[in-house]
C-alpha cells in the first residue's frame, strides 16, 4: 500500500517536474554544466568553465549558472542532469562525449528543458550538438611546425585513437608536407586523456628520436615543459592558451574557446529562439582560437600561417582539399575536391605518406 | 593514561550508536569545513542528509539511491564473506569489468536477435565471468600459497586494460563513427536490463541486491558453511579441527565475491550505463571494500552501508549544483565519514579504562 | 620503422626519471609493510605531497623547501592512518582506501589557486667533467639531485634493515607482533613511525611528479603511480634492491613502449601495459615457493591484551 502511493506520487510529481520546473525559474535563465574532469585540468573542463565564466558575465542577474565536476560518463550523468533539470534549469550543457547517451535519455523525460552536448552526433527535438573543428587549427600548426623543424622529424602525442585525433594528425601532416616535402610524423599514443607525468614520457621520446618540433593532442602542460628543458624543441599550445611557456617552446597554440558559443545559445533561449542544431565550428566563428603566434617563429612564416588562418576563416580554403590519397594509396579525395563531414567525423585512416598504423 | 580493553562480547548498544556517532562527528567536522569554504554549514548538510530523501525532487532520488547503491551492495555481500574468513579479495573492481565485458560481449554476440534467453544467458556469463577472474588469485593461493590482496589487486590493472581494449577493439559499436565504447544495450531490448516498474528504480541488479542480503545472513547464521567461514575468521586452528577444509574455503569464497562483483558489472552495463566505455569502471570495486567494512561485515549493516555512501553521492552532487561546492569538498567530507565509521568501531569490541592498567 | 631511432643511453636516462617518483613511493611502502602495515593509501599520501610540495615551492621559490614540506605532508597525512589502525584499530584495508579518497579531495582542495603555475625549476647537476663523458655520463651523471636521492634511500633502507638493530627490530615486529610485544618492544610505537617514514617518501614521490617530472599542478596528477608503487613492493618481495629493480622495470617498460612507438613499431599498447602487472603475479607465484615471503603479520591488527 505503501508502495503504491509513492509510486503514484512519484509519477504526479515527475509530470509536473516536467512542465512546471522551467516555468518557475522564468525570470532568471539557469544554465547547467555537466563536467567531466574537475575545472581545475588546466585543459578540456577548464576552457568550459571559462565559458560558462563568460556567460555569468554577459548576462549578470538575467542568469544563474551550475555545475557539477568530475562526472563519470553512465548513469552518474544521468543522475546529474536529471537533478539539474529538476531543479529548473533551462538549459544544460553536457561536455563530454561520453554524455551523448544519458543526455538524449535525460531529454526524453524534460522536453521543455534544451540540451547542447559537444562532441556527440545524436540530436533530438530538444538536444543540439556542437563541436570545434579543431582540424582547421591543426593545419596552421602543421604549416608552422613544417616551417620550423630542422631534422624533418615532428612528434605527435595522441591520446586515444579516434577520429578526432586522426583528423587532428591528418591536418597537421597535409600542411606540413606542403611547406615542407621532407618531413616525417612521429606519432605516439599515450592511451589516455589524462596522465601528465604519462605526457611528459612521450614528449621526452619524442625528442630523444629526433623530433624538434611536438605536437600534442593531450591536455596537460607537460609535454611543454619536457621540451623546455630539451632546449631547442618547439610545442604549442593545446585546449587553452599555455601562454607560460611562450615565446618558447610554445610558439603558438589552438585555444577552445566555447565562450562565444555559450553566450549565443543562452541567447537564444532567453529569447525563445533556440533550435536543435549541430554545430561544428572552427576559426571563423571563433570557436578555433589561434594563439599568438610567438616572435621564435620568423616574420614571413608567420606572415604564411596567419595567411592560411585567414583563408580557412573566411571559407575560401578547406584544409581537406583534394588531390588526397589514403595511406594505402587509394583515392580518397580529386583535384579541388573537399571532403565532406561525414567522412571526417568518421575518420579511421591516415592519408598519404603518414608512416604507422592506427591502433585497433 | 588512556587505555583500551578487549570485551567479551562485542557491545550491541555500542554496535548501534558507534554508527551515529560518526555521522554526527562527521557533521560537525564537515560543517567546519563547508563553513571554511564561505558556505552555510546547515544548508550543506541538509542538501546532503536531507533533500536527497525528503526534500522537494526525493521521488526522484529515491529509486536512484538503490540504482547508485545496488552494485556497492551486490559487491559488498561477496566480499563480506571472504573477510569474515580472513580471505582478502580486493580486486573486486577487476571482477566487476570482467563480468561486465562478459555479459555484455554475450549480448553483442547476439545482437541484433531478439530472444527471452538472451538476459537470463548474459547473467551467467556476467557471473561466471567475474568467478573466473577471482578463480587467478583463488587457485594460486590454493595452489601455490601466493598473495591474495596482491594477486587479485594486480588483476585489477590487466581488467582496466583488457576494457580498453575491448572498447577500442572488438565490443566497439560499428555504427559509432569510429568512438571508442560499445553498442547502447539500453537499446537492445533482449539484453536491456530495465526497470521491472518504472520510476521505481528496481532493475534486476537491486532485486539481485535484496535477495543476495537475504542470501548471505541466511548463510551465516543458519548454515554450516556460514558457521565454517565465522570459525576460520575468528579461529583458524578450531576451524581445522572442526573439519574446514582450508582450499574449498578459499575457492568458495574468492569464487562467490567474484561472481557478485561480476554480476553487480552485468547489471551495471546492460541497465544504467549502458554501455561498455573506456571509463566504464568508477570504483565501485573499491568503495564496495569500505562498504563492507562501515556495514561491519554483517548483511544488513552493508545494505545500511550501501545506501548511505550512495547517499552522500547524490546528495554531494545536490550540494555542488546548488551550493557551488566543489567536488574535492564532497570527497574530503566522505573521506571524513569513513574515518569516523572505522575510528569509532574500536568501542564495539574494545572498552576505554583510564589508569596504568597490568600489560596483558 | 626504425629501431635505430631509439638511443640507449637516452632510454636508460629516462627511465631512470620515469622510475623516481614509484622508486621513492615503493621504497617507503616498503619499509612500512616490513613492519607487517598494508597501507594502501599511497596514492592519496603521493597526491598530497604533490600538492604540498608545488604550494611551498612555488611560495618559497626553493625546490628543495618543497621536497621538505612534501614529506611532512605526506607524513602528516598518513599519521591519520597510524592513529585509525594503530590506536582505533581500524581495519587496514580499508582505512587505506578511505585516506586515498581523503587525499585526493583534500589535494583539489587544497591545490584551487595552483593551477597553471610553473614551479620553480629544480637543478640538474652538472659536474664540469663527468657529465659530458659519453653515455656513463648522460646516465650517471646528468640528473636532478632526487633521482640519486632516491637510489641512495634504497641503499640506506636495505643498510637499515639488514645491518642496523632498530632494523632488525622492525622486522620482528612485522614478522610476529606477538612475540616482539613479548620481547618488549613497543609495536605500535615503531609501526607509528614506520607508517610516517612512508607517508614521507609517498609524498616526496608525489612531489617529484610535480616539481621535477611534469612539472605543474593539476587534479588528479599522480594518475595511478601509488597503485604501482604498491605493486612495486609485492614485485621486489620486499627487497629494497628488487624496489629498485623493479621501478626501473615498471618505469622501463612505459618509456620502452613509447620508444616503440616513436620508432614505427605497431605494437598492442593495452597488451604492452599489462605486463608489468602479470609479471608481479608471475613473481608473486615464484616466490612462494621461495623463502622471502610477505612479512607474516601484515595487514593484521595488533592489540597487546590479545
Amino acid at each position: 500500500m505503501l508502495k503504491r502511493t509513492f509510486l503514484t506520487t512519484a509519477a504526479v510529481a515527475l509530470a509536473m517536474a516536467a512542465t512546471g520546473g522551467a516555468a518557475l525559474a522564468q525570470e532568471k535563465t539557469k544554465v547547467g554544466f555537466v563536467y567531466v574532469g574537475p575545472i581545475g585540468d588546466g585543459g578540456w573542463t577548464h576552457e568550459h568553465d571559462v565559458g560558462r565564466r563568460a556567460v555569468e558575465e554577459e548576462f549578470g542577474d538575467k542568469v544563474e549558472t551550475v555545475y557539477v565536476e568530475n562526472v563519470p560518463e553512465g548513469p552518474d550523468a544521468e543522475r546529474v542532469m536529471t537533478q539539474m533539470a529538476l531543479d529548473g534549469a533551462d538549459l544544460i550543457f553536457t561536455t563530454s562525449f561520453g554524455y551523448m547517451d544519458p543526455t538524449i535519455n535525460v531529454a526524453k523525460k524534460f522536453p521543455d528543458v534544451k540540451f547542447e552536448h559537444a562532441t556527440g552526433y545524436k540530436t533530438a527535438e530538444n538536444v543540439g550538438t556542437y563541436s570545434a573543428r579543431f582540424y582547421e587549427g591543426r593545419a596552421v600548426q602543421g604549416l608552422i611546425a613544417g616551417e620550423m623543424t630542422e631534422s624533418n622529424i615532428i612528434g605527435y602525442i595522441g591520446s586515444y585513437p579516434i577520429p578526432e585525433v586522426i583528423r587532428g594528425i591528418n591536418s597537421a601532416y597535409i600542411h606540413a608536407k606542403k611547406v615542407n616535402p621532407d618531413v616525417e610524423f612521429k606519432i605516439v599514443w599515450a592511451f589516455t586523456w589524462f596522465d601528465p607525468a604519462k605526457e611528459a614520457d612521450a614528449a621526452k621520446v619524442l625528442i630523444e628520436q629526433g623530433a624538434d618540433v611536438i605536437l600534442q593532442h593531450t591536455d596537460s602542460t607537460a609535454p611543454q615543459a619536457a621540451a623546455e628543458a630539451a632546449g631547442n624543441v618547439y610545442t604549442f599550445g593545446q585546449a587553452s592558451d599555455m601562454a607560460e611557456f611562450a615565446p618558447k617552446p610554445r610558439i603558438s597554440s589552438i585555444i577552445d574557446n566555447w565562450a562565444p558559443y555559450y553566450i549565443e545559445q543562452v541567447k537564444a533561449v532567453m529569447d525563445g529562439t533556440w533550435k536543435s542544431e549541430q554545430t561544428w565550428d572552427g576559426i571563423g566563428p571563433g570557436m578555433v582560437g589561434i594563439g599568438e603566434i610567438t616572435d621564435a617563429v620568423p616574420a614571413e612564416v608567420k606572415e604564411e600561417a596567419l595567411a592560411l588562418k585567414d583563408r580557412i576563416a573566411s571559407g575560401e580554403y578547406h584544409p581537406f582539399t583534394g588531390p588526397l590519397k589514403k595511406q594505402d594509396g587509394s583515392d580518397w579525395l580529386a583535384e579541388g575536391e573537399t571532403a565532406d563531414d561525414g567522412t571526417l567525423l568518421g575518420m579511421n585512416f591516415f592519408v598519404e605518406g603518414i608512416e604507422g598504423e592506427i591502433p585497433q | 593514561m588512556l587505555r583500551l580493553e578487549k570485551r567479551r562480547q562485542p557491545s550491541r548498544i555500542w554496535a548501534w550508536a558507534t554508527p551515529l556517532a560518526a555521522v554526527l562527528a562527521t557533521i560537525l567536522f564537515g560543517g567546519l569545513l563547508f563553513m571554511a569554504l564561505g558556505k552555510d554549514p546547515v544548508v550543506a548538510i541538509r542538501t546532503i542528509f536531507y533533500d536527497p530523501l525528503f526534500g522537494q525532487h526525493a521521488f526522484f532520488y529515491r529509486p536512484q539511491l538503490l540504482v547508485k547503491a545496488a552494485p556497492l551492495i551486490l559487491i559488498a555481500i561477496g566480499l563480506s564473506l571472504g573477510f569474515r574468513a580472513g580471505i582478502w579479495n580486493i580486486g573486486a573492481e577487476g571482477q566487476y569489468i570482467v563480468g561486465a565485458l562478459a555479459g555484455a560481449g554475450c549480448a553483442l554476440a547476439f545482437y541484433p536477435m531478439e530472444a527471452w534467453f538472451i538476459f537470463p544467458l548474459m547473467i551467467l556469463s556476467g557471473a561466471l565471468g567475474g568467478f573466473l577472474w577471482a578463480m587467478i588469485p583463488a587457485l594460486l593461493k590454493v595452489r601455490f600459497g601466493t598473495n591474495e590482496i596482491l594477486v587479485s589487486l594486480m588483476l585489477v590493472y590487466v581488467a582496466e586494460q583488457l576494457l580498453a581494449s575491448m572498447s577500442l577493439g572488438l565490443l566497439k559499436n560499428p555504427e559509432g563513427f569510429g568512438f571508442p565504447g560499445s553498442r547502447n544495450l539500453q537499446q537492445y531490448e533482449s539484453a536491456h536490463n530495465a526497470e521491472l516498474i518504472a520510476g521505481t528504480g528496481m532493475h534486476w541488479g537491486v532485486a539481485f541486491a535484496f535477495i543476495m542480503v537475504i542470501f548471505a545472513y541466511v548463510l551465516l547464521n543458519r548454515h554450516i558453511l556460514g558457521y565454517h567461514i565465522r570459525l576460520t575468521g575468528e579461529a583458524p586452528r578450531a576451524a581445522r579441527f572442526a573439519g574446514v577444509v582450508p582450499a574449498r574455503l578459499v575457492i568458495f569464497c574468492l569464487g562467490m565475491g567474484g561472481a557478485l562483483a561480476g554480476l553487480a558489472g552485468m547489471f551495471e552495463v546492460a541497465g544504467p550505463a549502458g554501455q561498455v566505455s573506456i571509463d566504464f569502471n568508477v570504483g565501485y570495486g573499491f568503495t564496495a571494500i569500505i562498504v563492507a567494512f562501515l556495514g561491519r561485515l554483517h548483511p544488513v549493516g552493508i545494505l545500511l552501508a550501501g545506501l548511505l555512501m550512495a547517499l552522500t553521492y547524490i546528495g554531494g552532487e545536490i550540494a555542488q549544483s546548488n551550493l557551488g561546492l566543489p567536488a574535492a569538498a564532497i570527497q574530503v567530507f566522505q573521506g571524513m565519514l569513513l574515518f569516523f565509521l572505522l575510528a569509532v568501531d574500536v568501542f564495539t569490541n574494545y572498552r576505554l579504562r583510564f589508569g596504568r592498567g597490568v600489560a596483558a | 620503422m626504425d629501431l635505430s631511432a631509439i638511443n640507449p643511453v637516452l632510454l636508460i636516462a629516462s627511465l631512470m626519471v620515469a622510475a623516481t617518483p614509484i622508486l621513492l613511493a615503493g621504497i617507503g611502502e616498503l619499509v612500512v609493510e616490513r613492519a607487517g602495515v598494508l597501507n594502501l593509501g599511497v596514492e592519496g599520501m603521493m597526491i598530497t605531497g604533490a600538492i604540498c610540495g608545488f604550494a611551498i615551492a612555488v611560495n618559497t621559490g626553493s625546490p628543495a623547501l618543497g621536497f621538505v614540506a612534501a614529506a611532512g605532508g605526506g607524513a602528516l597525512l598518513s599519521l591519520l592512518f597510524a592513529l585509525l589502525t594503530q590506536y582505533a584499530l581500524a581495519n587496514q584495508v580499508a582505512s587505506g582506501l578511505a585516506l586515498t579518497l581523503f587525499g585526493l579531495g583534500l589535494s583539489s582542495l587544497l591545490g584551487q589557486g595552483y593551477v597553471g603555475i610553473k614551479p620553480p625549476p629544480t637543478d640538474r647537476l652538472d659536474i664540469p667533467v663527468l657529465t659530458d663523458l659519453p653515455v656513463v655520463g648522460r646516465i650517471l651523471f646528468g640528473h636532478d639531485l632526487m633521482v640519486y636521492f632516491g637510489i641512495a634511500l634504497v641503499a640506506l633502507v636495505w643498510a637499515f634493515l639488514k645491518y642496523t638493530r632498530a632494523g632488525l627490530i622492525l622486522r620482528a615486529v612485522g614478522e610476529s607482533h606477538d612475540a616482539a610485544h613479548a620481547l618488549g618492544y613497543k609495536v605500535k610505537r615503531i609501526r607509528v613511525m614506520a607508517i610516517m617514514f612512508g607517508g614521507a617518501c609517498a609524498g616526496l614521490g608525489g612531489a617529484y611528479i610535480s616539481l621535477v617530472r611534469v612539472p605543474q599542478w593539476t587534479e588528479g596528477m599522480t594518475a595511478g603511480a601509488g597503485w604501482i608503487a604498491l605493486a612495486l613492493v609485492v614485485f621486489a618481495s620486499w627487497k629494497p634492491w628488487r624496489v629498485l629493480i623493479g621501478a626501473y622495470l615498471f618505469g622501463g617498460v612505459t618509456v620502452l613502449q613509447l620508444n616503440l612507438q616513436a620508432a614505427g613499431l605497431a605494437i598492442p599498447v593495452e597488451y604492452l601495459s599489462m605486463s608489468p602487472y602479470l609479471i608481479t603475479i608471475l613473481v608473486l607465484v615464484i616466490m612462494s615457493a621461495d623463502k622471502s615471503r610477505a612479512p607474516a603479520s601484515l595487514g593484521r591488527i595488533f592489540h597487546a591484551s590479545q
